[in-house]
């Protein structure tokens, strides 16, 4: 890796000597929308935030969705994303008003002074191209580098990112190395052409935990070596605590605090800043298993391709009633599909789901009306998991029309209880999904599955598409109507902060077998088997120096890896 | 929803359009003259008492055009009606209970598709008698297939929302999943495809005339009456042009419709902003 120092580049007026890489001032950026039979009108996205950056320095931009951080992040590389303006204010990146560079100016120091990581790598990378040249491309177009050096650099940053095979990686093709590992192989393209700030969006934020430890602490050891300054965008003050120096919590588009890691996190001044630190305390009290199970899952295997791979391997677990049962694993541990196969979308190959003391039919078409009644199911994407051409109406009003042949004004009543019951008043029958937050859609899906009062909800990851105050809401909601309506929660999830809160018992899932199974308060004691270790591990905690211990204390190395 | 919310593109559309469809359907008490009626000499200029002049055989054009309207118009919506009732159905059908109804529907679609349609049409039609109801189902049944492939199509990918899963969770039938969750999302690329399949029957049907096997005479559809007063274009005689122009501007102003109307569907605010 060449010496960030040594390198010469010429600098503009009036830089030398302040340790200002980025000076961003009264940055405002509004945006049209067109709403359908109205006149566009302009909304502001950021009211004048202000910031600097010093070189060598990382500055954690957090929010939650629609805070304006991304694009904050974006301005300082002159971009707007989908039609954003930037109106007022200055970005000043090594001493010039990058706004006023026009489009070549832009064009000569995207990729070059300023470098962008991207939350999705998967979507980001070109998978027509090989690694290795998506990876020197911005190197060899602004000519800082030939081929052979380029290269050189890459896979010293492969081998800096503790990629496997740092040699060879680069020649494969983006659908051939793991979620963690394409994050990786990005921020060694952002650092490829050695630039002077990295612009971070949320890059762990699609990961699994025991992933985004190794990721995490990959960019890390980045950022320290190379002495780049960094943006670090994220929702999650745990996460953005480990990397930054500085942190700036945003909301609507204004600033609310800005100070030092250690103040933002032990001292919050601002009320919101002090909800997000603290977003993760739901007491929840255990509850002791009942004499019997309602529904028991017996040594089912499950498969798809027509049993070629397995995903669920001898799993059996028990639901009491009133009670919550949580699932935790990565992705493709399976949780999901044992999700599939309790509803019966996916039949499994053996074993049994007994519910009541019957047995379920296997298939989704042979359960008759009463059982289907009895097993609900709450999505991950609420959006998705309601019609867009059905009103909130009609989407709670079908079970209760459906399953009790509730018609006109005793249906309309009972919808407007439900709309009460999830906290959220009547007002909102006649509006249409897309009329709702995202915390308003979740709670319109869980309404819809309270309207069949069923024995057991299946929750299928609800929070995790959901901003950290959000989430907590709705898992304040659910608990409460769990009192109420005594329904029994399967409760999916990969957030252990989730699980904390809110299970009675807990199945750990790995490689499509449970690992670990029992009451929370035995789960998540110790002596760990080695995969719960490294689950628990991997969760970041609201304190700093946590990264290193955590990675020193492993026992065993994630997926992935 | 308020008059004036309507753009005004539509408004051309909905006028001209309103206009075609009243001449269409009071055609007898509109039209000045009778449609075979011989009022005077062979392709007469216009003037005041024959407003668009005569044509081939004397009579007056205006008329003709008005009557021409109606049968063209008839088969024309009845045929894409058919097209798109019967496309539709069978389409979602088809992706919704999939396996071998789905394989069955789909290579027989194929194989009507892999015969160009206007032969098709013409060795039909050339079998069977030519009137309005076979020239409806053969020209309905025949473009129901371009129908299929596209509702196909669209509704497999809708088939496996999370909102259509939800739906067979909780047990509907697969009548409800058809009508009520998957027709309301994939009527926006029916819309679309409506105005652009309506004009294509107009000139299915004119093509058909053209050459003879369409509606037959006394009566005539604009496009058979393009060919009736074709050979006037040489002597500078604009009788042919007439209906010629009356294809495009039905083409353009029912689009015109099906764009606003794609405006609305595609709303996902229930069209009121």
């Amino acid at each position: 890796m060449a010496d960030k120092q040594a390198k010469t580049r010429p600098m503009a007026d009036g830089q030398a000597g302040s340790g200002k890489l980025l000076d961003i001032r009264n940055l405002r950026i509004e945006a049209t929308v067109y709403p359908p039979g109205e006149a566009p009108k302009t909304i502001t996205l950021v009211h004048d935030v202000s910031l600097t950056l010093e070189k060598g320095k990382v500055l954690g931009l957090i929010g939650e969705s629609g805070a304006g951080k991304s694009t904050i992040g974006l301005s300082s590389m002159a971009y707007g994303r989908g039609g954003v303006r930037i109106t007022g204010g200055e970005v000043i990146l090594n001493g010039r008003d990058i706004m006023k560079a026009g489009p070549r100016g832009v064009r000569a120091l995207r990729g070059r002074e300023v470098c962008y990581v991207a939350q999705s790598a998967a979507a980001a990378f070109n998978p027509a191209h090989k690694l290795i040249d998506q990876v020197v491309e911005a190197a060899l177009l602004h000519g800082t580098a030939n081929r052979a050096e380029a290269e050189k650099r890459a896979v010293a940053l492969f081998k800096k990112l503790s990629l496997p095979n740092p040699e060879t990686i680069g020649e494969r093709y983006p659908h051939q190395v793991s979620g963690g590992q394409l994050q990786r192989v990005m921020t060694a393209m952002a650092l490829c052409s050695e630039p002077d700030l990295i612009v971070f969006d949320e890059p762990t934020t699609a990961l699994d935990v025991t992933t985004q430890i190794d990721v995490l602490a990959a960019i890390k050891d980045a950022i320290r070596d190379t002495h780049v300054a960094a943006l670090y965008i994220t929702h999650d003050l745990a996460v953005v605590a480990q990397v930054s120096d500085e942190i700036m919590v945003l909301r609507h588009g204004r600033l609310v605090e800005w100070g030092g890691t250690q103040q933002i996190i032990k001292e919050p001044r601002q009320e919101y800043t002090n909800a997000l630190v603290s977003v993760h305390e739901i007491e929840h009290q255990e509850q002791q298993p009942g004499t019997t199970p309602f529904l028991s899952v017996k040594n089912v295997t499950a498969a798809y391709g027509g049993g070629h791979v397995k995903v669920l391997k001898n799993v059996s677990v028990d639901i009491y009633p009133a009670q919550t049962l949580a699932v935790v694993g990565e992705s493709g541990s399976g949780k999901s599909t044992l999700a599939r196969a309790i509803t019966g979308l996916l039949p499994p190959e053996q074993g049994t789901v007994t519910f009541d003391g019957r047995p379920l039919a296997n298939r989704l078409a042979d359960r008759p009306k009463e059982d289907l009644r009895q097993l609900q199911m709450i999505y991950q994407m609420a959006d998705v998991a309601m019609n867009p051409r059905q009103t909130v109406g009609t989407i709670i009003g079908r079970p209760l029309e459906f399953y009790f042949g509730m018609k006109g004004r005793e249906r309309d009543k009972r919808v407007a209880e439900l709309l009460d019951e999830i906290e959220m008043g009547k007002g909102f029958i006649d509006r249409y999904p897309a009329e709702l937050s995202g915390g308003q859609k979740q709670r319109v899906c869980i309404a819809r599955s309270l309207a069949a009062k069923p024995k057991l909800i299946i929750c299928d990851e609800v929070t995790s598409a959901l901003d950290p105050l959000v989430a907590h809401g709705i898992l304040k909601l659910l608990l409460n109507l769990q009192q109420h309506e005594k329904v029994a929660y399967l409760f999916i999830t990969h957030d252990l902060a989730t699980v904390k809160s809110i299970a009675d018992s807990i199945a750990v899932m790995y490689r499509g077998e449970v690992v670990r199974y029992g009451a929370k308060s035995k789960v998540l004691t110790p002596p760990f088997d080695a995969y719960t270790d490294l689950l628990l591990s991997s969760v970041p905690e609201m304190e700093i120096g946590w990264l290193e211990k955590a990675i020193k204390g492993r026992r065993m190395a994630s997926a992935g890896n | 929803m308020a008059l004036r919310q309507i753009p005004i593109t539509a408004w051309v559309g909905l006028i001209l359009t309103g206009a075609f469809a009243f001449c269409a359907i009071f055609a007898p008490w509109v039209a000045p003259h009778g449609n075979g009626e011989i009022v005077g000499d062979v392709w007469e200029p216009m003037s005041a008492a024959h407003w668009l002049g005569t044509d081939n055989l004397g009579r007056d054009l205006i008329s003709r055009m008005i009557y021409g309207a109606r049968i063209t118009m008839e088969i024309a919506v009845a045929a894409t009606a058919l097209s798109f009732s019967l496309g539709a159905i069978l389409g979602f059908s088809a992706a919704v209970f999939g396996g071998w109804f789905d394989t069955l529907m789909s290579r027989f679609v194929d194989l009507l598709m892999s015969i160009p349609t206007l032969i098709f049409g013409l060795v039909v039609l050339s079998v069977l008698p030519t009137n309005a109801l076979t020239l409806i189902l053969v020209m309905g049944i025949l473009d129901s297939t371009r129908v299929y492939r596209l509702s196909r199509a669209v509704a497999v990918d809708i088939n496996v929302m999370d909102f259509v899963e939800a739906a067979k969770l909780r047990g509907e039938g697969k009548a409800w999943i058809i009508f009520r969750e998957i027709l309301p999302n994939a009527l926006s690329p029916l819309v679309a495809e409506l105005g652009v399949r309506f004009i294509f029957a107009v000139l299915f049907l004119s093509a058909l005339s053209f050459l003879g096997l369409g509606v037959q005479p006394p009566d005539s559809d604009w496009g058979g009456m393009v060919k009736e007063n074709k050979d006037g274009i040489v002597f500078g005689i604009p009788a042919a042009l007439i209906p010629a122009a009356a294809i495009a501007v039905l083409a353009i102003s029912v689009n015109l419709v099906a764009d606003w109307v794609l405006n609305r569907t595609t709303s996902l605010k229930g069209g009121r902003g």
